[in-house]
């Protein structure tokens, strides 16, 4: 906190233009479609103004007022992670010529760097563990490490989460750590930012800018709309022996039960903002000479994603929902050391049937909550 | 940097069709010095890619320290392995490899080795068979013990019979059902561990096939006495990366490409018996 700034509303645009000095395409969000979406942008003056979104399981709303602020929302369905891991990417290309010999190519890595505005805490801290699947690995993603060695984030701490946002119970949220994974974190007021930098990156932009020192009266209100965005919180996850729990309870009726409800349609592994599985495809050219590979996010809900030599291990959707949750919330911990879920409540706004996992992983693991 | 999606070309230098639907590709990088460097486990497995179609998960099935090619041997069950038939001598594939942890074949050394196969599960394990025999005193008895549903799916009978005539070695094998001449066994080979006449405190079991097979043959040896930290099996899943970036071969906490193929009964017994991971 000592080090902290103030920018005030009317000098933000200053950040937009120093990073686009610095090479950067800027990234931020935008209200489109009906909901929050990230696009590239060049002005403040297209950022969300006004805007807040009313979320609940199966049900994402935007309201529009004359708040001043331009981040007084949660989330929308995607942030960070189709910025570092796409949803389709192509892996290489291979050449055939007459004699059969084949030529492998690797695509080019080689992005522009991209600054995201608005990531929240949940984001950053989905992307650290993005980060342990392609970057602390033994073989290490090259698509993955250049877009993520070249990405800026402008962090802006939460201060209106979603009825179905529960950062606070995964303690991910509502604002972030001082190790998060940020370059510069914002802190929204009424009459502008407190800001502060997380890395040397962070600090050469903060130089750049007209900044004052923050005020008593304005680390007072930040504390206190940090507080308040914890408090808002309703939702919870069961606490500390959730995966030991979870894993005794597989057969739970629960799982039967929430598959009757579940559409095995995959939304929730699409905007949750750690989920990993992707599949790989082949798109073979038309002349016969050359053909792509690329990869596509994939979904634990379908058919394909264990289908092993003629047969599917998860024919039905019990036992593919019960795969996805144990994953997240279990066997993510003995591979990654964390969980897999950041409590950003995408998994619940989105799902057309408005099936929500904090109620479900407390049906299962505590029967006193069922 | 090493990028570890991207395949080398390999060529195809011997072609042996085993049965109507296996047949077995010998193999040699096109780059001398990626072919020199090249070395692998018995049990891991390299991505076979088939141009134009996409890429397959296939266990090595020769011997480690062959420098000249490698091989593998496949069985026609999709898109890919189907297309992969149709090649001759001369044509290229893509590889990518090896992964995966192997055998245990240290932990082996000084103990009696059973192998368990059943279906067409052999081929994984032919590299162990040979790799024991060819160091046949580092190890104690070898029993190879290969079920088969019907006596025409035993890939090669030849190989047995020889297997069966290397010394302190047994083979057991056993087909549901026997065709004219079949020199083996009939029945379930499962039902056979009796007469192996183990000393289950110093035998290493190494299993691969279906599921079932795996779990009838942990049972028996269970009881027979055999440590369950013996006990080791190659699981399959689907593979797409290899690497444990994918996602498809989870098991449990457990990544089949990167943590596996091959386990301890001691690692996967906590999902072992339950369908759906």
């Amino acid at each position: 906190m000592a080090n902290m700034h103030f920018l005030a509303r009317a000098e933000l645009q200053s950040l937009v233009a120093c990073l686009e000095r610095r090479g950067y395409r800027c990234v931020g969000p935008l209200l489109r479609d009906g909901a929050i979406v990230y696009d590239e942008i060049n002005h403040v003056d297209q950022l969300p103004k006004g805007v807040h979104d009313q979320q609940v399981p199966g049900s994402y709303r935007i309201i529009q007022d004359d708040n001043p602020r331009l981040f007084a929302w949660a989330n929308g369905p995607q942030a960070i992670k189709p910025q570092l891991f796409k949803s389709t990417e192509v892996l290489w290309r291979v050449e055939r010529d007459e004699a059969g010999q084949l030529q492998f190519v690797p695509a080019q890595t080689q992005v522009e760097p991209v600054a995201i505005f608005g990531a929240r805490s949940c984001d950053l801290a989905a992307m650290a563990i993005q980060d342990q699947v392609f970057l602390h690995s033994e073989h290490v993603d090259p698509y993955y490490q250049q877009a993520r060695e070249s990405l800026f984030t402008v962090a802006v701490n939460c201060s209106d989460p979603a009825e179905t946002c529960f950062c606070a119970s995964t303690g991910d949220g509502p604002h972030a750590d001082v190790d998060a994974a940020y370059d510069l974190i914002l802190t929204e007021l009424d009459d502008g930012y407190l800001i502060d930098a997380g890395s040397d990156k962070g600090q050469e932009v903060l130089a750049c800018l007209p900044l004052a020192a923050a005020t008593d009266h304005q680390f007072f209100e930040a504390g206190q709309q940090r507080m308040h965005a914890r408090q808002a919180q309703q939702r919870a996850l069961p606490t500390p022996m959730l995966a030991k729990t979870l894993m005794q309870k597989l057969d739970h009726p629960r799982w039967h039960e929430v598959a009757e409800r579940c559409l095995s349609c995959g939304n929730c592994t699409l905007v949750c903002p750690t989920c990993f599985c992707h599949k790989e495809e082949e798109n073979p050219g038309l002349n016969g000479q050359a053909s792509e590979h690329s990869r596509a996010w994939d979904s634990c809900f379908t058919e394909g994603h264990s289908y092993i030599h003629g047969a599917v291990l998860r024919k039905d959707t019990a036992a593919r929902y019960r795969q996805w949750l144990t994953h997240k919330l279990a066997t993510w911990q003995d591979q990654f050391g964390s969980s897999g879920c950041v409590g950003c409540g995408r998994c619940l706004t989105w799902c057309p049937a408005g099936i929500d996992m904090t109620e479900e992983a407390n049906a299962i693991c505590g029967d006193d909550h069922a | 940097m090493l990028n570890p999606y991207l395949p080398a070309e390999a060529e195809i230098v011997e072609r042996i069709q085993e049965s109507p639907t296996i047949f077995t590709l010998r193999l040699r990088f096109t780059d001398p010095e990626r072919h020199q460097a090249y070395s692998f486990q018995p049990g891991q497995f390299n991505m076979v890619y088939l141009y134009g179609v996409g890429e397959v998960a296939i266990s090595i099935v020769s011997d480690p320290e062959d420098e000249t090619l490698y091989h593998h041997t496949i069985r026609i069950v999709g898109r890919v392995t189907r297309g992969l038939a149709k090649l001759q001598t001369g044509d290229k594939v893509g590889i990518r490899g090896p992964f995966g942890r192997g055998w245990p074949l240290q932990e082996a050394e000084g103990r009696d080795v059973l192998i368990l196969t059943g279906g067409l599960g052999c081929a994984p394990v032919v590299s162990v068979i040979n790799y024991v025999i060819k160091r046949r005193e580092r190890y104690g008895r070898l029993m190879i013990m290969q079920g088969v549903k019907h006596s025409d799916d035993l890939l090669w009978r030849e190989r047995y019979k020889l297997w069966a005539e290397t010394a302190n070695t047994q083979v057991v094998i056993a087909a549901d059902k026997g065709g004219q001449q079949w020199p083996w066994r009939i029945g379930r080979i499962i039902e056979m561990f009796e007469e192996l006449n183990l000393s289950p405190k110093h035998t290493i079991a190494m299993m691969c096939g279906p599921e079932g097979l795996m779990k009838a043959g942990v049972e028996r040896l269970r009881q027979q006495g055999v440590p369950e930290h013996m006990l080791f099996m190659s699981m399959e899943r689907n593979m797409q990366c290899a690497v444990g970036h994918c996602g498809h071969c989870q098991y449990g906490d457990k990544f089949v490409c990167k943590d596996g193929p091959v386990f301890s009964y001691d690692q996967v017994k906590d999902l072992f018996d339950q369908a759906g991971f």
